[in-house]
């Protein structure tokens, strides 16, 4: 047994020694496979939708078998707080993990916890800015937090256009949106909001009485219950592939802009399950897995050679707000008690 | 537990204060010693917590904190006059239920007793969901129906508010008033009530003042279970008061363990908590304490069952109306959710779908794994905790005592700490040396073990409280040992008791949401955190799913368990 431990880390030393010395970047070779699949598993915590999740999961584990995925999902925020839970106690459950809180990788890769691994398919093809040049995250995914409303409660043309008109009188009691203390997506949204609309904007919004939902899947689907008509904030893929399925619910890209949020993935340093962390890390990037993400998930992608869906606007053709993690992650406790001052929850 | 007779010899003189000498020492002192470990070990974590800052020093600080900032204090407020309101009004719902089921020719007894044990097993925050699916204001099923009958515009009801937190928690904790209840009145004999008819008093005179003021420790009790029950709840205030924006305590302590966290504010706002149980404990003792209540003896006649007359059918169809609160509406929401697009849409074909069914028992990989989980852990903390519970309750009632005073105040201490607080205790508790649990299903079986213990222990004392020893001592003047009085004696009339006591641990288990949701990792996910993970982003036709199937096989095991009790007792003593 042991002997045969000794063996299995000569191969991966011999496999992957010498490039890691160097650079960050891998690429997936039969050597790494092997290795992958001689650990038989990973561990994925992630905050994309459950869903979606095991769609890429079940896309994975069908091109190596052998490799088990598995999956926990949780929002962004309560993630992020498991890992600080576990790592502080010195558990190291996590393989491999995608937030919808970029900010979180600033923290992470402080703190030391994340392992330098580059997949050589985004140090080569990915645009600039989307992944960390010294490998320990890259953009897997983004997402916009956009608002919507329900085609069948409200007529288009008197949809609302903006986040400014949503503080006129008749959208009181009609406005659903989820908690930044909860959703990595929310808050990167409200930090992009208040930066670009100031807080005055959301002192204002709370007097809509608007109601509160944790998760930023929720909103879409409060929409089309009906429970209400219009929601602020919430993700665009729900909204996609609900609308896709038939549901009454169509995107509004407010003219102040959109919050773009990024979810990055990176490898633990403790991971368990290196090689196999590192293979699912890569594969998650490929054309492949990215057009799951695209067609299945109703994300978007920064690889270069992504097909979009019909029916959807192309991000190059969207106003986006910029996306500022750095700035995020040194502001997250002041945003969570502003809007909770503001929101009383 | 060897004895011999000699050391029986205070015994027979009084039931409570009997000289210590009576059981060995050790076998007391090994199991006070587990139950301090069990439930000493988490909170003196937490109260290390509480009285130190990060740097460790000394200090008060935290609790400064606590009543300075109106992000914290108001939470507290609310979560008093939420846990009086619901303790009050499951009283006023549950005590004529419980009198009419168990002492009046009410059609359909049997019948109502399963559906209101159906209602207990229901875990709050499925209640909470499928509440949320009958009763939001806009999209919720009965305010549509509501809209489409009378024109208006307005809502029925609007479950996103603190009345509507009152009213689904009032609706899943009134079940406890009520089999502590009816417990009780079951073990009433109708002799002391033949008495007052015999002295002329009318029926109605009867049941004010014979038979309520015997069942009133039962009363006070039930209500005291359902005041600490509100008080501690963490899914259903989770799920209804955010969107309602407000804050109870125990969701304001889930928020302070967000990360950052700040466990040492969270433990100072536990605080309050227990200090208010310690209080209602000490006041139930109070009033209680002076009274003798052991009402099953030797000569204990049959139970009577009013005649209500015409009245019968009226107050069947009341009860009912009351049981569609808790039951027959809420099922009904979550079954049409797990077939449907959307789950409170219309009532037609188009929206029948069997994606969620598919979703859950194919794509989803948590499923299996989290009913083993469940259903294993609730089996295994059922039975330990059922022996527990009743070694505890043995030695207080014959033994009394200090150390029985002493294992009482430990086996009822863990009724004060709201389950997330222990959480997180045994969080960092077991994360570290010596003993590492996290990550298993141990740290699971303790947490719970430790939740459920004072309701187990509750009802355990109740039974032995009710039995008055005459029978025992009985049994001791003809010959027989200790032992063989234990088991043909005592073990037999305790039998319903015992097995009352270990389905209210199960089910405890299977609701058990709190200390989970901190407590269990990737792999010892129990179905009540799958559901609330799966609520905080919506899914709630795969939460009907889920929720249905884990309630069907709750009922097969209670349903199996009371059969297994039924061979060879007398009917009358089913357990409800």
């Amino acid at each position: 047994m042991i002997s045969r431990r000794i063996v299995i880390c000569a191969i991966f030393l011999c496999g992957t020694s010498a490039a890691l010395a160097q650079s960050p970047t891998y690429a997936i070779t039969p050597e790494l496979e092997d290795a992958a699949k001689r650990e038989g598993k990973l561990v994925y915590y992630t905050s994309i939708e459950v869903k979606v999740a095991e769609e890429l999961a079940k896309a994975f584990e069908k091109r190596y078998p052998g490799i088990d995925v598995v999956v926990e999902r949780n929002g962004a925020e309560r993630q992020f707080s498991k890992i600080g839970q576990e790592y502080s106690s010195k558990i190291y459950n996590v393989d491999v993990v995608n937030s919808s809180d970029a900010a979180h990788f600033i923290f992470w890769k402080r703190e030391g916890w994340l392992a330098a691994a580059l997949p050589e398919e985004v140090a080569k093809r990915y645009p600039a800015g989307t992944f960390d040049p010294e490998g320990y995250y890259a953009a897997m995914r983004s997402s916009l937090s956009v608002m919507a409303y329900n085609t069948t409660l409200v007529p288009a043309a008197e949809a609302p256009k903006s986040f400014s008109e949503l503080l006129e009188p008749k959208w009181r009691g009609k406005l659903v949106k989820a908690h930044p203390g909860y959703s990595g997506t929310i808050l990167t949204a409200t930090f992009q909001m208040a930066r670009d609309l100031g807080w005055e904007y959301f002192e204002k919004l709370a007097t809509q009485q608007v109601m509160q939902t944790q998760s930023s899947t929720d909103p879409p689907r409060k929409v089309i219950a009906g429970e209400r008509p219009v929601m602020v904030d919430g993700n665009e893929y729900n909204v996609f592939l609900e609308k896709e399925r038939g549901a009454p619910i169509e995107v509004i890209y407010p003219s102040e802009g959109t919050p773009l949020v990024v979810g990055p993935t990176g490898v633990m340093k403790n991971a368990r399950n290196p090689n196999a962390a590192r293979l699912f890390h890569a594969w998650s990037f490929t054309l492949e897995a990215q057009q799951v993400a695209v067609e299945k998930g109703g994300l978007r992608s920064f690889h270069p050679d992504i097909v979009e869906p019909k029916g959807r606007k192309p991000l190059a053709e969207i106003k986006l707000m910029k996306d500022d993690p750095v700035a995020v992650d040194k502001q997250v406790e002041d945003i969570k008690r502003r809007y909770v001052r503001y929101f009383k929850t | 537990m060897t004895l011999t007779p000699a050391q029986t010899s205070g015994y027979l003189a009084d039931k409570r204060t009997s000289s210590g000498f009576d059981l060995s020492a050790g076998v007391l002192g090994a199991v006070g010693l587990f139950l301090a470990g069990l439930i000493g070990l988490p909170l003196a974590w937490l109260a290390a917590f509480a009285f130190t800052n990060r740097q460790g020093a000394l200090t008060l600080a935290n609790f400064v904190d606590l009543i300075d900032d109106p992000d914290l204090f108001e939470p507290l407020l609310t979560t008093f006059n939420l846990a009086g309101l619901v303790a009050f009004f499951a009283a006023l719902s549950a005590a004529p239920l419980a009198w009419l089921v168990a002492r009046t020719d009410l059609p359909g007894r049997r019948a109502i007793r399963s559906l209101v044990t159906a209602s207990f097993v229901t875990p709050p925050f499925l209640g909470a969901i499928s509440w949320e699916i009958l009763a939001a204001p806009n999209s919720g099923i009965l305010n549509r129906l509501w809209r489409e009958a009378s024109g208006s515009n307005e809502a029925l009801f609007n479950i996103y508010s603190f009345s509507g937190l009152v009213f689904v928690i009032a609706c899943y904790t009134a079940p406890y008033v009520f089999v502590v209840l009816t417990n009780a009145l079951d073990r009433i004999p109708a002799d002391l009530e033949d008495a007052a008819g015999i002295l002329g008093a009318s029926r109605w005179r009867i049941v004010s003042s014979v038979t309520l003021p015997l069942v009133l420790p039962a009363l006070l009790a039930g209500a005291l279970v359902a005041f600490l029950q509100a008080m501690t709840l963490f899914g259903s205030p989770a799920i209804l008061a955010i969107p309602a924006g407000f804050h109870t305590i125990t969701t304001k302590i889930y928020a302070l363990f967000q990360f950052p966290p700040k466990p040492e504010i969270a433990a100072a706002a536990a605080l309050p908590l227990l200090l208010v149980t310690m209080l209602l404990l000490f006041l139930q003792g109070r009033i209680l304490g002076r009274r003798g209540y052991a009402v099953v003896g030797g000569k204990a006649g049959d139970v009577r069952l009013l005649s209500l007359g015409a009245w019968r059918w009226p107050l069947f169809a009341v009860v009912m109306l009351v049981l569609a609160l808790p039951l027959f509406l809420p099922y009904g929401a979550l079954l049409k959710a797990a077939v449907s697009r959307v789950p409170a849409g219309p009532f037609d074909l188009a929206n029948l779908t069997l994606h969620h069914v598919n979703f859950v028992f194919l794509d989803f990989s948590q499923t299996r794994r989290a009913f083993a989980n469940t259903f294993i852990l609730a089996l295994a903390t059922a039975s330990a905790g059922t022996l527990l519970a009743l070694f505890i309750a043995y030695m207080v009632a014959r033994q009394g005592g200090f150390g029985g005073k002493l294992l009482e105040a430990l086996a009822s201490a863990p009724l004060a700490i709201p389950g997330i607080v222990l959480g997180v205790g045994l969080f960092l508790a077991y994360t570290r040396g010596p003993i590492v649990l996290y990550g298993t299903l141990w740290i699971l079986f303790f947490a719970f073990l430790t939740i459920e213990l004072p309701a187990a222990y509750q009802q355990m004392r109740a039974a032995f409280r009710g039995l008055h020893p005459e029978l025992e001592e009985a049994s001791r003047i003809l010959g027989a040992t200790r032992l063989v009085t234990l088991r043909r004696i005592t073990a037999p009339l305790l039998k319903s008791g015992v097995i009352a006591g270990w389905c209210l641990i199960f089910i405890g288990v299977v609701r058990e949401l709190s200390a989970a949701v901190i407590l269990s990792s990737q792999n010892t996910k129990v179905l009540s955190v799958v559901i609330f993970d799966l609520n905080e982003s919506g899914d709630l036709g795969a939460i009907a799913v889920i929720g249905v199937t884990m309630l069907l096989l709750t009922f097969a095991i209670i349903g199996f368990a009371n059969w297994i009790s039924g061979v060879g007792a007398e009917p009358r003593r089913a357990v409800s």
